[in-house]
């Protein structure tokens, strides 16, 4: 029997995309209202979903208070209330688009200790979701 | 292949006790959820059947038919109940979302007459919910 568990998280934070790698124009054109100067901000929903056995004692996959305190130090305190882009070290040189979100929550998610990460998936407004499951092994990101 | 889900909502109490612990290691691990008098949650189902929509009706599965499957199965059996002392299917086990999940997916799997049961994905509370998807391995 395959078992997923997923649980929701959110944070708020600040953001702006512009690449150092495309002119002014360019980036006013491609990225629109994310590039007003000052940036803006979003209430994040993140959904981490984690799978392996179910353990028969407790019924569980994974102890969702190790789940939570392991979410909430290695992305809820470092990213909630910040500007990404100055504040999260990964971000002063990428775009922190959603997508580069989703890459950089689960590259610091895959190593909770008590299940397998399978999938981060990010709501930035209502509207807009991205999913990101990992690369396969020797794959180019 | 086309996929087709249903939602369905039934609320119902459990708690988690596990006799062969100690009653600090059930208070530890388990932590609220083993308050010996229970508590309940509003539990949202999605059951999702995968298969080529009939030419003659252009339907995976009669959605009535999925009604009264999901009717007989899970909310007859579970809507207002204790699922730890009236859900016989659970005897036994802690009923986490993940081991409710599971149950609902044996119950279902073989009651489904057309199409596929592809994913049941049961929601215990809007943070949080689990995806069974069947198979041999893994309990």
């Amino acid at each position: 029997m395959r078992i997923e568990l997923t649980r929701r998280y959110s944070f708020s934070a600040s953001h702006r995309l512009h690449s150092m790698q495309l002119s002014q124009e360019e980036n006013q054109r491609i990225y629109g209202k994310c590039n007003n100067p000052y940036g803006h901000g979003h209430n994040y929903v993140v959904e981490v979903t984690v799978t392996g056995p179910v353990e028969p004692s407790t019924g569980m996959i994974a102890h969702l208070g190790d789940l939570d305190r392991f979410v909430t130090s290695e992305v809820l305190e470092p990213f909630d209330h910040t500007y990404l882009n100055k504040d999260v070290p990964a971000f002063r040189e990428r775009v922190p688009t959603t997508e580069n979100l989703c890459v950089e929550i689960f590259d610091r998610l895959k190593a909770f200790p008590g299940a397998r990460l399978v999938r981060i998936r990010i709501e930035e407004t209502g509207r807009n979701s991205f999913e990101y499951a990992g690369e396969l092994e020797g794959s180019p990101r | 292949m086309v996929y087709l889900t249903r939602k369905i909502e039934f609320s119902a109490a459990h708690l988690y006790h596990n006799p062969a612990f100690s009653d600090e290691e059930n208070r530890r691990v388990f932590g609220k959820c083993n308050n010996p008098n229970g508590h309940g949650h509003n539990y949202v189902l999605e059951v999702t059947v995968g298969g080529e929509a009939d030419p003659a009706t252009g339907m995976v599965l009669n959605l009535t038919e999925l009604k009264e499957t999901l009717d007989r199965e899970v909310m007859e059996r579970m809507d207002h109940r204790f699922l730890n002392y009236e859900v016989s299917e659970l005897a036994g086990q802690i009923p986490t979302c993940e081991n409710v999940a599971a149950v609902i997916w044996r119950l279902l799997a073989p009651k489904i007459s057309r199409g596929k049961l592809t994913r049941v994905r049961l929601w215990e509370s809007p943070d949080l919910y689990v995806d069974c998807y069947g198979g041999e391995s893994a309990s």
